[in-house]
């Protein structure tokens, strides 16, 4: 099962390194990782999107507590949680069909940020279950190359 | 602001402020700078012959005095060649604050000469590493390293030193607390957890504590007997937690798991609560873990969460310091005692006195020279007052098995990493750290060799060590595996005694140390006064029987109460209704 945790991390040298060591070494897969700064420039949010079952997150979660750079791990559970990822895929294009998949992508309220003779640049934001609906529309125009930055989130309220 | 303070003063300057007694280590270019502050400090420098002694001797210390042990090395071999006894210090918990010297800040990441990404290479293998790049940050690095290596659970940290920052200056300041955001050991248990073990406790009818490294860290030897006794509880250690509560006590049943004693073992297998105090339920403890204590709910007291359930599941977690835990539990304890209506654990006490008794821990009295007999001599000559350092393999076993342990911090080996030539190093440590105590190392041949260049240090220092080599010209623990496992092929196992391997009394002498061989039973005693008698380091190389095999044993991946040796696991006598099944 696919988990999410949000991770606040103090912002020093080698704590990537220290959590995909960790995650490597303990034989846990990790989906994605995203990793920025916050509101406190001391202070960075790894999401690390972890497939694995309900025993196996208690020990990503403790493991992961033991490193002494890590100062919280919120797991999020998906109702209340607000997640965004972003797509960038160049997609190839003819004077035919642009229109199209102009078309597609303003439906995902996506936007093209980059035009050439034979392709075009697509941006979309959304959850997982909408980028992966994207690509597959996309997917018999040819997709020259494809980019995802890895899901990112917050918790909703408080 | 006025820069009063070299980097490497301010290094030399921090370890005295945690209370520095001793160092060991070997210098190195990138040292340089600390080396010659060192050389005027009032900390103790103990020269090693390899970096790897310096760290198991840093280890060894540590273990015995409870203090936080230090090793330093320079950058690259010196620091690579620390590796093995830093992850022994790891596994088995020890405190320890590694300092390596590193290459110039601008040099690093370009290959440089004698340049190894210290920090990198031991990171699985560390509570927490440092590379220090502002010489400002020095002494709250060192005073952090410290903090983290002694407390919560302890463990090494790295602290990996560039050239040019020992070189560097700063102005001297120490935080009056080291400031760690991200670490929080919890110390106090849960309130309500610990009354739920107590009722767990006043209701078990068959329970057993298995207790661990974790008690002895958190000097909970008190009170672990206190449990024991006032409950009318027996007690098995394992064999990081050998000593921490009397093995002469009639409650102790003695070590469980791949050597223990089948007394313990049956009892973890029939046990309905196992309390589980610093242990970590290792496969050498539980074998085959689907069959490991299947009547047994299982309160399990440990500082460290991440191993709380994390090979068998506990219905009771209790996250805190052993000592502080049981202290509340054994108040809340007294208190349901007085309540209580009578509680009765006849059945099973009986039971346990005649698995005691029907299966002590024994050898065939041959004609020849037994090691488990040199072990008991030394046990009996000593009065179970030494400290005991021991190899890895058989000589570990049996020194775990024959040497009987009454007091904590006494008994020095390698439990979770299993490393080769730990012993000899670690008990020159031992021997500083406590240079009243009379210390032996119990080693095997093949250990012995793997670090016995410290012998150099061992003298050097007057470390009187007294190194009880049971030499059966194999490395026995492999090559009992290979007889029982493997159709008797000794593959690269022997260790030719009589042409190929080297004259250990010859070779102790070379060091400037005493070398005895001893082959006659009758002359082991008099060989063991003598060596105690000596003032300097000895070894004994006692031509042991070479076949000899450690029993009882369960074998990797069987269940415990499966055990190799003459008798099968006798039909249930608590449980008739199981009484049909064979074995469970």
């Amino acid at each position: 099962m696919k988990h999410t945790l949000s991770v606040l991390v103090e912002n020093k040298p080698g704590v990537l390194a220290r959590v995909a060591e960790l995650f490597a070494r303990r034989g846990f897969n990790i989906d994605s990782l995203a990793v920025g700064t916050t509101q406190k420039p001391d202070i960075s949010r790894m999401t690390i999107v972890v497939d694995v079952e309900e025993h196996s997150l208690e020990q990503v979660r403790k493991q992961l507590h033991k490193l002494v750079n890590i100062i919280e791990i919120m797991d999020l559970a998906p109702e209340v949680t607000v997640s965004r990822e972003m797509l960038l895929v160049k997609i190839k294009v003819d004077s035919e069909n642009r229109s199209e998949v102009i078309e597609i992508v303003d439906i995902f309220r996506g936007n093209i940020v980059d035009v050439s003779r034979d392709s075009i640049i697509v941006e979309v934001t959304g959850n997982v279950q909408k980028l992966g609906a994207f690509e597959e529309l996309a997917k018999p125009y040819g997709i020259r190359e494809l980019v995802r930055t890895g899901k990112v989130a917050l918790p909703r309220g408080k | 602001m006025i820069l009063d303070t070299t980097g490497a003063q301010a290094l030399v300057r921090s370890l005295e402020e945690e209370g520095v007694e001793i160092i060991f280590g070997i210098p190195g270019g990138v040292l340089l700078p600390v080396f010659d502050v060192l050389y005027n400090s009032k900390i103790r420098k103990v020269l090693t012959r390899h970096e790897q002694g310096a760290a198991h001797a840093a280890d060894g210390y540590a273990r015995v005095t409870g203090r936080v042990g230090v090793c330093i090395a320079t950058s690259g071999p010196g620091a690579t060649n620390l590796v093995t006894g830093i992850a022994n210090a790891y596994m088995d918990s020890v405190p320890m604050v590694a300092i390596t010297g590193q290459v110039a800040t601008n040099l690093i990441g370009t290959d440089a000469f004698q340049e190894a990404d210290t920090t990198g290479i031991t990171m699985p293998i560390v509570k927490h590493n440092y590379l220090v790049k502002d010489v400002a940050e020095l002494p709250d690095v060192v005073q952090e390293a410290f903090y983290l290596a002694r407390t919560g659970r302890p463990g090494p940290v790295l602290v990996d030193v560039p050239v040019d920052v020992s070189r560097g200056e700063l102005k001297y300041h120490r935080r009056d607390e080291p400031v760690l955001r991200g670490y929080k050991p919890t110390f106090k248990g849960h309130k309500k957890q610990i009354r739920i073990a107590a009722e767990a406790i006043m209701e078990a009818s068959s329970p057993i504590i298995y207790v661990g490294g974790g008690a002895i860290t958190s000097h909970a030897a008190p009170e672990v007997k206190k449990l024991a006794q006032e409950n009318d509880i027996y007690v098995t250690h394992t064999l990081m937690g050998k000593g921490i509560f009397p093995e002469t006590h009639p409650l102790s049943v003695g070590m469980l798991g791949m050597h223990g004693t089948r007394c313990a073992n049956y009892a973890m297998c029939e046990t309905d609560l196992i309390i589980a105090v610093g242990a970590r339920f290792d496969d050498r403890i539980t074998g085959k873990l689907s069959e490991f204590a299947p009547k047994a709910k299982v309160i399990h007291i440990d500082i460290d969460p991440a191993e709380i359930s994390k090979n068998v599941k506990a219905q009771i977690p209790i996250v805190g310091d052993a000592g502080q835990v049981l202290k509340e539990l054994n108040a809340v304890l007294k208190e349901a005692r007085e309540e209580a209506k009578e509680r009765d654990h006849g059945d099973w006490n009986t039971l346990i006195e005649e698995w005691k008794e029907k299966y002590p821990l024994t050898y065939e009295r041959g004609p020849g020279l037994k090691p488990q007999y040199v072990v008991e001599k030394i046990y009996e000559i000593t009065g179970g007052e030494a400290i005991v350092c021991t190899e890895v393999g058989q000589n570990q076993m049996w020194a775990a098995q024959f040497y009987k342990m009454d007091r904590p911090r006494r008994f020095v080996t390698s439990g979770g990493l299993g490393t080769m030539g730990f012993g000899f190093p670690a008990s020159i440590g031992a021997q500083l750290g406590c240079p009243e105590d009379l210390v032996f190392d119990i080693a095997g041949d093949g250990s012995f060799l793997m670090t016995m260049q410290e012998l150099s240090t061992a003298v050097l220092e007057n470390a009187q060590v007294k190194v009880a080599v049971l030499n059966n010209g194999y490395l026995g623990m492999v090559r009992q595996w290979q007889q029982l496992f493997y159709n008797k092929t000794y593959s690269c196992t022997c260790l030719d005694r009589e042409k190929e391997s080297p004259d250990l009394v010859a070779l102790a002498e070379a060091f400037g140390a005493k070398g005895m061989r001893i082959t006659d039973p009758d002359l082991v005693e008099p060989a063991i006064v003598e060596a105690i008698e000596s003032e300097c380091p000895v070894v004994m190389d006692f031509r042991v029987d070479q076949e000899e095999n450690v029993y009882p044993m369960v074998a990797p991946g069987a269940p415990l109460y499966d055990m190799i040796g003459d008798m099968l696991y006798p039909v249930d006598k608590i449980h008739p209704e199981k009484a049909e099944e064979p074995f469970l």
